[in-house]
């Protein structure tokens, strides 16, 4: 490149425009003040450009300390792969088991086989392991490689201009540029864009899975001086929402920056030509690297069971050693010639001490009593049970493309034994897809029939055109009228609510085929923080990108954050108030008449949970007057507003009308005329607010509802959300197969009734509890309603076909059923009552005999507590499934969490241990899948118990015979082979491919999931069945050679590997019937083993 | 993320992955268990019966010549001070004992099993590796080395302990005794004489000569080199008594082959009549209880006499038959039952 190219490139990146960023240097710049003083009592991170130390010795680099970009995730070195390894593998207690009996056999006064051949074992098992070790670590390194080498451009001093380099060359220091829809290398402070307002998009699919773009900011305002460049931020952290630092000039003014500024490590740049800036973290300081954690370790439950089981082994192992050892201390004389044996070199051993030793030595010889070798298969069995369930075609959702996802790797079994369902209803019973279906402005209800219609006939093809909303004739006439003659009133000041009040981004298509391919103008920013602070009830969420009828020549394409607000926007631009352009400053707004609107944004007070409610304060262009329009929850507005019309009183008619119905409510207000002086004061006082350091939140949602107050009602609108196909069904089969099912929403109790009754939570026939926080107050009360209802409960339960009457909110029904299924229906503070220490056991109590149970308004905490709750006083299985931010907590907390991925983002699958993308298909994931893996696994842990007992106990009963000497009649290459070869692969396949029954049976009759439920496959007294039964068939096939051998003239492994045989056919036959249905590769397998067992043996016969 | 095409993700809709395996579910009905019971109970009746049957006509005599009693012929060899003992044992056989009959002779709470026991032997040695001569291996302690810290050749308590009374048999006819030839040919394992045992090469031609520097076990009476100074090919370690012995019993009553009675006259078997067994008294049983007997028994194509695997196969059989009586008489009841319901 040549010099003058360069130089340019130069002054591109290091000299911004000074007049550009000049009106918000002064707020920043006290900003960080303040952040200095934290910056003295918190560990920082001062990280200078490396240009003017290039020519420096790698020792003298300021940024020395800092960790490099080239990564490593490999755990070992080529050197120290298998001391490490061998390290890792002692922490498994079966290894320790192993390498315990190996020294043991080391031991001369205790050994009972050849010490080289009893290492035999632990080392193929080693082996595999390590081989198995190393090829992961292998993969793993050679994607470190492939990243490391990835190109990149760094700034080069000497050249003048950016190299082409490899990520592994960044250092913290360095200039990077990064191109569009190039993978950023570490992570950047954004000191560059192409686009004129300093802003950049990223996409971080590759870090959170969401595919909606983040905006990020040029930091504002430094130094021109690249030599006297230096930025001051925190120490590397995890918190991808969270950073904070300042650049420093070199007169010492201060520049502060946020996470709005910082290109992550691991996104994608889009939308923008170019960025550049400086390396803060790169490696594994990067905010994505150390959010890197491992996979998620659950134990499930056959596992907890098992591992106790084990324990009883370990109980048996030692008695049979004991008795071992006592037959030694009994009958150490057996012969003059064995008696010498017993003398070490003429020094007799004591016959209590020749018992001691033989107690270990029958440890060794018994081994094979533990099953050690269970936890490999069952590690296996569970990969490929994971495989199948992936593979499975009935779970493949066409329209998203995606198949169930199972990220946590070892409780597929659990899925088998689910007793508590607790489901998140937006999203996850209900499609989450928007569809604006009623309004109410100043009190008249306009009801859009039409519109329904379109929706109800709509396939799955055309779901995108959902959000085309038809407009309600009578509403566009009222609309015309105005519009015609006054250019404004009540229902342009609504639609205008609905057209700019939101988050949306527009950016217009060229073509269909890359969305992301536009020019720098049309591309359009809005205030970044907004994303990262839209967390609340509906948490970030997933872009959702609409194409809507073009209007001109080219396509708008929104880019909501919720699905309700591209629901609004849409149902404005019906009515022509399409919103066109919105910059962090300025959004602009074309009327039905075409022409633009173009307001100046003062302010935007986003939403959060505790507000439920946002708002925008703007300039209008003409008047030039100060508006803040609003929506929010319908109780966050009302209880807000100024003077009070009829209007409120017709419109909360409305809204009931809308809840019962199941629509999603939202109101929407207007305050007009805020003074230009009282603006400016509350300004002031905001902007305080926002640089803040403590009690930030607290403060900022101060200003809010201080400014948020005396509202003019303008209407409100209902949404419709509708179910999710065949979900009625899902929820009857999965309450056939006997589970609870629980809704916790955050939505009002009325429109998840309404929701509850059309998916079949509810039945009308049904008895109906509902306690809601207006009539119960306090915890008294609360107590006194959960006790009544209890009462009437016992005695319903006692006296079938009595009248019941509950109290309540809503009348009760009362079942002519002579057992009444009862709902119970419950809201968030009544919950927390509920679940206080003194009224938690009758609470609890009545959600037993509750066959659902709906929580409304709960929050996430909430949500997470009540499935804890019942997890721990039940003692049930429970799942958890949800799609949005906000049933993390609960998917966490449930024994088995599932994540719908769907409209709301990434999160809860992120957090989830199945992913799934429809409600209907829990149904075959729990009823089919649960239910295989459940019985496949657990007959395949007690057939483990049984075989080894049954083979371990042929050595046992031959002790009796041979003086409890140790002796093995059959040949210790035999005994490895037993269980590393022989007994190996059958029930592996068992346990992979059994199928007690088809799914389609199982998918008609729900009812067999209930011995999953109850344990049925694997109790403790299966266990000791089966211990019973591997007994008896060893006392048989040791006993019956024995009687016919004896008194002959058979040697010792003629008379074992015969038994040896009968043993091992006896185990494959145990298999054989325990089987359920042969597939061909199953009794291959049995046949194929048995077949080389059966050589094998007849070779050692010789 | 790789995207080509609209359904990239989609599962492959085979057999395999989806689980639909061609599988045959065999369902346990009463027209599958009720022949099968009776079948196999039928079939092991049919083998127990054959068993039993062969094994009756197996001829089997045995006799205890411990000692234990003060008028059995063998007491005054119990007495430990009585070297060289012998004695004679008289019995008759009512009827001809068809041939070839085998000469057991047999030892009772006899651990050959006992794992020290059984792992005291040099596996070297015995395959005539003379490096292991003079270091014996350190199983075979305490016999490896005498007192005199000399190595011992064959070392080990299994070769120490090698049964050393031997017997000749005589048919007594009209008051004198006729000798009936022991064939002691071929009576150890094929693998054992051809290819686990070697003897050593000879020194200078000599055998014993590659025995030099070690001593003979302590417990017997002359080098292994001079087992049987008439045939070269049965002596040292391929002498065919101390390759039976080295193959160790399974059970602690056990007994091991001694010669068989092919040759001569008595080529048809052993006649009826008297006959006289003397025995060359050397092995002490009693200081650990233990019993000695000799066993004359012929064979068939079952092996030894063995009445227990008829019996048991006879008991399994008629268990079969008796429970696809009882199940035929449950579904009969139940099914019919059940029609009745249908009706």
């Amino acid at each position: 490149c040549s010099a003058l190219t360069a130089y340019l490139h130069l002054r591109q990146v290091f000299v911004p425009t000074e007049s550009g960023q000049g009106s918000l240097t002064g707020v920043d710049s006290t900003l960080f003040s303040l952040s200095l003083s934290l910056s003295l009592s918190l560990p920082v991170r001062t990280v200078v450009s490396n240009l003017p130390f290039e020519d420096l010795k790698k020792r003298e680099q300021p940024n020395r300390r800092y960790e490099g970009n080239a990564i490593k995730t490999n755990k070992y070195r080529l050197w120290s792969f298998i001391p490490m390894n061998l390290f890792e593998q002692f922490h498994r207690m079966a290894n320790i088991y192993f390498v315990g009996l190996a020294i043991l056999n080391f031991v001369p006064v205790v050994n009972a086989f050849q010490p080289e051949v009893a290492l035999i074992p632990i080392c193929v098992i080693l082996a595999l392991t390590t081989v198995k070790d190393g090829w992961e670590d292998f993969r793993r390194y050679q994607t470190d490689q492939q990243l490391n080498n990835t190109p990149c451009f760094i700034f080069n001093r000497k050249q003048m201009c950016f190299m082409e380099r490899r990520w592994k060359d960044v250092r913290v220091g360095d200039f990077v540029r990064v191109l569009s829809n190039e993978i950023i290398p570490a992570d950047i402070l954004l000191l560059h864009t192409s686009d004129p307002d300093g802003v950049c998009h990223m996409e971080t699919a590759n870090l959170d899975g969401e595919t909606s773009l983040k905006q990020r900011k040029v930091v504002p305002g430094f130094s021109t001086l690249v030599r006297a460049l230096s930025v001051v931020c925190e120490n590397p952290n995890n918190n991808l929402n969270l950073f904070k630092g300042y650049v420093e000039r070199p007169d010492k003014r201060r520049t502060g920056f946020g996470i709005d500024s910082l290109l992550l490590r691991g996104c994608t740049v889009r939308n923008t030509d170019d960025a550049a800036g400086i390396v803060v973290y790169a490696g594994h300081e990067t905010k994505s690297m150390l959010n890197n954690s491992g996979p998620r370790y659950k134990r499930s439950k056959i596992e907890r069971k098992m591992n106790t089981d084990v324990l009883f082994c370990v109980v048996l192992l030692f008695f049979m050693c004991l008795i071992g050892a006592l037959g030694t201390v009994q009958g150490t004389s057996l012969s003059i010639i064995q008696d010498a044996l017993h003398a070490d070199n003429g020094n007799y051993i004591p016959s209590v001490l020749a018992g001691f030793y033989m107690f270990f030595t029958m440890i060794i010889l018994l081994q094979v009593m533990i099953p050690v070798s269970l936890y490999v298969s069952i590690e296996l069995v569970k990969m490929v049970q994971i495989f199948f369930i992936t593979q499975d075609v009935e779970l493949y959702d066409e329209e998203l493309d995606s198949r169930v996802q199972c990220r946590a790797l070892n409780i597929t079994e659990d899925l088998g034994q689910i007793q508590y369902i607790f489901s998140d209803k937006t999203g996850t019973l209900t499609e989450n897809k928007m569809v604006f279906r009623r309004c109410s402005i100043m009190g008249t209800e306009y009801c859009h029939e039409e519109n329904g219609a379109v929706g109800e006939f709509v396939s799955p093809y055309f779901l995108k055109q959902e959000t085309v909303v038809v407009p309600d004739r009578k509403l566009m006439l009222e609309v015309d009228r105005q519009m015609a003659s006054i250019q404004t009133g009540p229902y342009l000041d609504f639609f205008l609510a609905l057209a700019i009040c939101n988050t949306v981004l527009v950016s217009s298509v060229k073509t269909l085929a890359d969305p992301f391919s536009t020019d720098e103008d049309e591309s359009d920013g809005f205030h970044s923080s907004n994303v990262s602070d839209a967390t609340g009830q509906k948490g970030i969420s997933s872009e959702r990108k609409v194409k809507s009828s073009p209007s001109g020549s080219e396509e708008v394409c929104y880019e909501a954050h919720s699905p309700d607000e591209a629901a609004l926007i849409h149902a404005a631009k019906a009515y022509g108030f399409s919103m066109v352009e919105r910059t962090p400053h300025y959004v602009t707004v074309k009327l039905p008449n075409e022409a633009l609107l173009k307001f100046e944004v003062l302010d935007i007070l986003t939403f959060d949970s505790t507000r439920r409610r946002m708002s925008i304060i703007v300039r209008h262009p003409h008047t030039k007057e100060i508006t803040m329009y609003t929506k929010g929850a319908d109780s966050a507005v009302m209880e807000r507003l100024g003077n009070v019309f009829s209007v409120p009183v017709k419109t909360q008619k409305d809204l009931d009308m809308y809840a019962r119905n199941g629509l999603r409510t939202l109101c929407f207000a207007k305050k007009v005329e805020v003074l230009e002086q009282e603006f400016r004061a509350w300004s002031a006082v905001r902007q305080e607010a926002l640089s803040a350091m403590d009690e930030k939140e607290e403060r900022l949602m101060e200003t809010a509802n201080f400014i948020e107050s005396n509202f003019n009602l303008l209407g409100a609108t209902g949404i419709e959300d509708r179910l999710q196909e065949s979900v009625p069904e899902t929820i009857l089969a999965l309450r056939r197969a006997g589970m609870q099912l629980w809704v916790l929403t955050g939505d009002k109790p009325e429109t998840a009734i309404n929701i509850a009754y059309s998916c079949k939570l509810l039945e009308h026939e049904d008895l109906f509890l509902y306690t809601n926080a207006v009539s119960v107050i306090c915890q008294s009360v609360c107590k006194m309603r959960l006790e009544d209802t209890l009462g009437e409960l016992r005695r319903s339960t006692l006296a079938p076909g009595a009248d019941h009457q509950f109290r309540g909110y809503n009348s009760a029904f009362t079942g002519p059923l002579m057992e009444p299924s009862i709902g119970l229906v419950i809201d968030g503070p009544t919950l927390s009552m509920a679940m206080s220490d003194e009224l938690v056991e009758q609470f609890v109590e009545l959600c037993k005999h509750c066959r659902a149970v709906l929580c409304c308004r709960v929050t996430p905490l909430q949500k997470s507590a009540v499935v804890k709750l019942i997890r721990q006083k039940l003692r049930v299985m429970t799942l958890a499934v949800g799609d949005g931010a906000n049933d993390v907590n609960m998917i966490q907390a449930a024994d088995v969490g599932i994540g719908v991925s769907g409209q709301e983002g990434m999160q809860a699958v992120m957090a989830s241990d199945f992913a799934i993308t429809r409600f209907k298909h829990l149904q075959r994931l729990l009823l089919v899948h649960g239910h295989w893996c459940y019985s496949r696994l657990a007959n395949m842990v007690i057939y483990f118990f049984y075989k080894n007992v049954a083979y371990v106990n042929l050595l046992f009963w031959y002790q009796f015979f041979c003086g409890f000497s140790a002796t093995a009649m059959i040949d210790y290459w035999l005994m490895i082979f037993f269980n590393l070869f022989f007994t190996s692969a059958p029930p592996i396949m068992f346990g992979i491919m059994d199928k007690e029954v088809s799914d389609s049976t199982l998918l008609s009759l729900p009812e067999l999931y209930k011995r999953g439920q109850h344990s049925e496959g694997y109790r403790r007294s299966t266990f000791w069945i089966a211990i019973l039964d591997a007994f008896y068939q060893s006392l048989v096939c040791f006993f019956i050679p024995y009687w016919t051998y004896n008194g002959s003239d058979i040697g010792i492994f003629a008379f074992g590997t015969p038994m040896n045989t009968v043993s091992l056919f006896t185990i494959i036959l145990h298999l054989a019937i325990e089987i359920k249905s042969w597939v061909s590769l199953l009794s291959a397998s049995s046949l194929h083993k048995t077949m080389t067992k059966t050589s094998l043996s007849l070779l050692i016969n010789i | 993320m790789k995207n080509e095409g609209e359904a990239a993700k989609r599962p492959d809709n085979t057999a395999f992955t989806q689980q639909r395996l061609p599988a045959w579910q065999p369902i346990l009905s009463a027209g599958i268990v009720i022949p099968s019971f009776l079948l196999i109970g039928l079939a092991f009746i049919g083998i127990g019966i054959g068993l039993f049957l062969t094994s009756q006509t197996i001829q089997v005599w045995e006799m205890d010549y411990t000692g234990v009693e003060k008028d059995s012929p063998c007491f005054r060899c119990t007495i430990l001070s009585n070297q060289n003992c012998t004695c004679e044992v008289i019995f008759s056989l009512s009827t001809l004992f068809t041939g070839p009959v085998f000469f057991y002779y047999g030892l009772s709470n006899y651990y050959q099993n006992f794992r020290k026991y059984g792992v005291s032997k040099d596996y070297y040695q015995l395959a005539g590796d003379t490096g292991y001569f003079k270091n014996p291996e350190a199983y075979c302690s305490p016999y490896a080395y005498d007192s005199k810290k000399n190595p011992i050749v064959p070392c080990g308590a299994i070769a120490n302990s090698i049964f050393n009374d031997t017997f000749e048999l005589y048919q007594i006819i009209n008051g004198t005794k006729k000798q009936v030839p022991l064939d002691g040919k071929g009576i150890s394992w094929w693998t054992d004489y051809n290819i686990k045992y070697r003897n050593p090469s000879p020194v200078n031609g000599s055998f014993a000569k590659s025995f030099d520097g070690t001593v003979k076990p302590i417990n017997w009476p002359k080098p292994a080199y001079e087992l049987d100074l008439t045939d070269p090919n049965n002596n040292g370690f391929l002498n065919q008594d101390f390759l039976v012995w080295m193959r160790r019993a399974a059970l602690p009553q056990f007994r091991k082959l001694y010669r068989r009675i092919t040759d001569g006259d008595y080529a048809a078997g052993l006649p009826a009549g008297n006959y006289s067994l003397k025995v060359h008294y050397n092995y002490p049983v009693l200081s650990f209880d233990g019993r000695k007997k000799v066993v004359f028994s012929n064979v068939s194509w079952m092996g030894g006499k063995n009445d227990f695997l008829g019996i048991a196969y006879l008991v399994v059989g008629s268990l079969c038959v008796i429970m696809s009586v009882v199940m035929l008489v449950v579904y009969a009841k139940f099914k019919f039952s059940d029609d009745d319901e249908a009706r």
